[in-house]
């Protein structure tokens, strides 16, 4: 290897070693979190996937070499990641095993005499290899002239020194070695028909472990209260991430259903805010199910109890971001972060407050008896549809008018993976994009997508302000459309919503036959992964056939459910309590039933044309 | 709703926004309560410069506390005086609005409260 680490001058390198899941986010991460510790983070070495939408991840190498500026600024950014497993002083690299050991020799020897008392370990960790245990106690034995006298522990020894391999990937070397079976590891059968040797080997100090264990602790799965939007820890977590959360910080997630985001950042010290169209969430009467709690602890404010965040929770306050009452062009704007999972109304098409055909006579409705609707205790707002683009600029529009400089905004947006449906990336001539990170799937992704709010001195000069103009008026003639489109009557939410035409159009049939298809055959594991969902409809239907159509429109909901809003586990089945005060944001849980019936039918009949 | 929040909102309506007399709003027939929040300086002092403090104060007085001084301390000021920071931090954080209403002065719409959570959903009429 030539690359040596002798001359670099107060620059320490180090190797971040990934989990294995969301490629793209990874780098967005651990540069966010350079920035909060206030570090300067230089990426010597990092292979990004071959495929932007692939979602086999197997090729990608989780291995980044960084040079930063000590020990402990590297524990401090990644004792915070989410997607490191951890951090290690780099003391050499190599393509071959002879070459990582000269290159040891080479550029750590330095080091070698400073732990030569400590307690000590060696592990190997191999990527998309195996070892057998000689093999490892071989390649152990080959270090064994760095010299330590230290006694060796195992257990919680001074010093962790790991041998990193990194394997070609072979299909069938994995796969031989899955068949030796869950729970047995198979050491000894390992077919290495393509390599017998690591395309890459580095040795490196363990530093410190990541905050992986937070996914643990803020699963889903353990969370007082959750709903059918509600995104998966790790993504949370690393959204606060991206996003800068830190202790002292406000934030703020004008959708923020059961609080998902704001409970992400508070873990990492963020004082936080959020509203919600839908004040069911916030006050706990969804009817979404939470286990065996009791009414009042599920609620938002529940959760945040669960956590022992309570004390970072600012205030939830009903609202519609299209008529926010957050103050704007009025004092100091306020936030230093926003973060969110705008509803794009996948399934029931996006919805704000207001009529679809608004009155003639602006005045207030009254009722028979000469009172005004609006200010009885049940009164319902009306909300109608809305467009995809004006809610992604209204967000954009408000991050501009409330973060402070250089406050970022992070939200979530779905795509399809299909280049001619693929929606662009929104942008404000105010906001500078920082990162955008792909979560893919089949046939479609999310993306995280990432802004920073350019601060005034940024912004002043003429070509700015002409973009700003451009921006406004094409803002006006989206208004204008949209209006049109609502007011031209009976036209359906698609049209306002490119995602969802796109993909109910093209993707709808094929894929309610692929999950029937799938799915039907995991009923009966059903019970073992929601035992809660299928004791509670065991216990409140009676009947056997009603039972079998009820779960069997669940899996479809599930299945259906998770490939529109991949994750977010839906443990709602009993759900058909809808609170009278307000129509729900989305009410996934009370018409799944009606309209998971209709769609199917619909299938049905277009299978059935088809046929003839 | 704590007073801090109240210091951050204003009328929904969007013909309000550029009238003087729409923020902040007036709070009416309120309960109030008092809950423990993280104390935090550091948060305190990040906020603080970001506060319409004339606001404040008229929101404070409303609300019958009479004490807070007309011109906004400085981040030295209540560096130095934890008395004073954790004063501020009783009455904008620990301090909530339980039950009651939000006046706006301009167009006069009433915003419930209920349980602690503001509604600002807007009747079609103003939408
Ligand atoms: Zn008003």
């Amino acid at each position: 290897m030539k690359e040596s680490m002798k001359d670099i001058n107060g620059k320490g390198d180090f190797l971040i070693r990934f989990g294995q899941a969301h490629e793209s986010f990874r780098l967005a991460e651990i540069e966010a979190l350079a920035r909060i510790a206030g570090v300067e983070l230089e990426v010597v070495s990092y292979s990004p996937s071959v495929k932007k939408t692939s979602i086999n991840s197997s090729s990608q190498t989780p291995f980044t070499h960084v040079r930063l500026p000590s020990v402990s600024s590297a524990k401090q950014i990644i004792s915070r990641s989410i997607l490191a497993q951890s951090v290690h002083e780099l003391w050499g690299q190599g393509d071959s095993l002879s070459l990582l050991h000269d290159d040891v020799r080479k550029s750590s020897s330095h080091l070698f005499a400073r732990y030569e008392q400590a307690t000590f370990r060696f592990s190997v960790d191999s990527f998309q290899g195996s070892r057998t245990k000689k093999e490892q106690v071989d390649l152990i034995n080959g270090f064994s002239f760095v010299g330590f006298e230290g006694p060796i522990r195992m257990k919680d020894p001074e010093e962790t020194f790991t041998i990193f391999e990194e394997w070609e990937f072979d299909p069938y070397r994995t796969s031989s070695r899955q068949e030796g079976g869950k729970g047995k590891k198979s050491n000894a059968v390992i077919n290495r028909s393509s390599s017998t040797e690591p395309k890459k080997l580095y040795l490196g100090r363990l530093i410190s472990h990541s905050s992986r264990y937070l996914i643990t602790q803020f699963d889903l799965k353990k969370r007082a209260y959750i709903s059918t939007t509600s995104m998966d820890a790790e993504l949370a977590l690393v959204t606060a991430n991206v996003s800068l959360a830190a202790p002292g910080k406000l934030f703020y997630d004008p959708f923020v259903g059961t609080g998902g985001f704001p409970l992400a950042a508070a873990n990492f010290g963020a004082l936080v805010f959020g509203s919600d169209i839908d004040g069911r969430a916030l006050r706990g009467t969804a009817g979404w199910t939470g286990g065996t709690l009791k009414p009042e602890e599920r609620c938002l404010r529940g959760n945040f109890e669960q956590y022992g965040l309570k004390g970072r929770l600012g205030d939830v306050w009903v609202a519609d971001l299209a008529n926010s009452p957050v103050r704007t062009g009025r004092g100091e704007r306020w936030l230093d972060g926003i973060i969110c999972d705008p509803p794009y109304g996948v399934r029931e098409g996006l919805r704000i407050l207001g009529h679809r055909n608004p009155p003639a006579d602006p005045s207030p409705q009254v009722d028979e008896n000469g009172v005004e609707k609006h200010k009885k205790p049940d009164f319902i707002p009306p909300k109608r549809p809305y467009s995809f683009h004006l809610m992604l600029h209204d967000i954009l529009q408000f991050s501009f008018a409330t973060l402070v400089d250089s406050g970022r905004l992070s939200f979530w947006m779905p795509t399809a993976n299909d280049d001619d449906l693929e929606i662009p990336v929104p942008s404000h001539p105010g906001m500078h994009v920082v990162s955008v990170c792909t979560q893919p799937f089949n046939k479609w992704s999310r993306r995280l997508i990432t802004y920073r709010r350019r601060s005034a001195l940024e912004m002043e000069g003429e070509t700015l302000r002409k973009d700003f103009e451009e921006y406004m008026a094409q803002m006006d003639e989206a208004r204008r459309k949209e209006r049109d489109v609502r007011e031209g009557g009976g036209r359906q939410a698609d049209e306002l919503n490119p995602f969802r035409k796109a993909y109910f159009s093209t993707e709808r049939r094929r894929i309610v036959e692929e999950a029937r298809e799938t799915m039907t055959p995991a009923l009966g594991k059903l019970e073992f992964k929601y035992p809660d969902l299928a004791g509670t409809a065991l216990e409140s239907r009676g009947e056997e056939k009603s039972l079998y159509a009820e779960v069997l429109n669940y899996v479809n909901y599930v299945v259906l459910y998770y490939l529109y809003k991949i994750e977010r586990v839906v443990v709602v089945m009993d759900g058909g309590r809808v609170a009278e005060d307000e129509s729900p944001r989305e009410d996934l849980a009370a018409k799944e039933d009606s309209s998971l019936a209709k769609l199917l039918a619909e299938e049905r009949a277009v299978g059935s044309l088809k046929e003839k | 709703m704590k007073i801090l929040t109240l210091n951050f909102l204003t009328c929904a309506v969007k013909a309000c926004k550029s009238s003087a007399a729409s923020y902040p709003l007036h709070p009416q027939e309120v309960e109030l309560a008092k809950d423990e929040m993280e104390y935090n300086p550091q948060a305190m002092l990040n906020f603080l410069l970001r506060l319409d403090w004339a606001a404040l104060r008229m929101t404070a007085t409303e609300l019958g506390f009479a004490t807070l001084p007309e011109e906004m301390p400085t981040a030295e000021d209540l560096q130095q005086d934890e008395l004073k920071m954790r004063q501020l931090h009783e009455l904008l954080l620990e301090t909530h609005v339980v039950s009651g209403k939000l006046v706006c002065g301009n167009c006069g719409h009433e915003y419930g409260i209920k349980e602690g959570i503001a509604n600002f959903l807007l009747p079609s009429h103003l939408v």
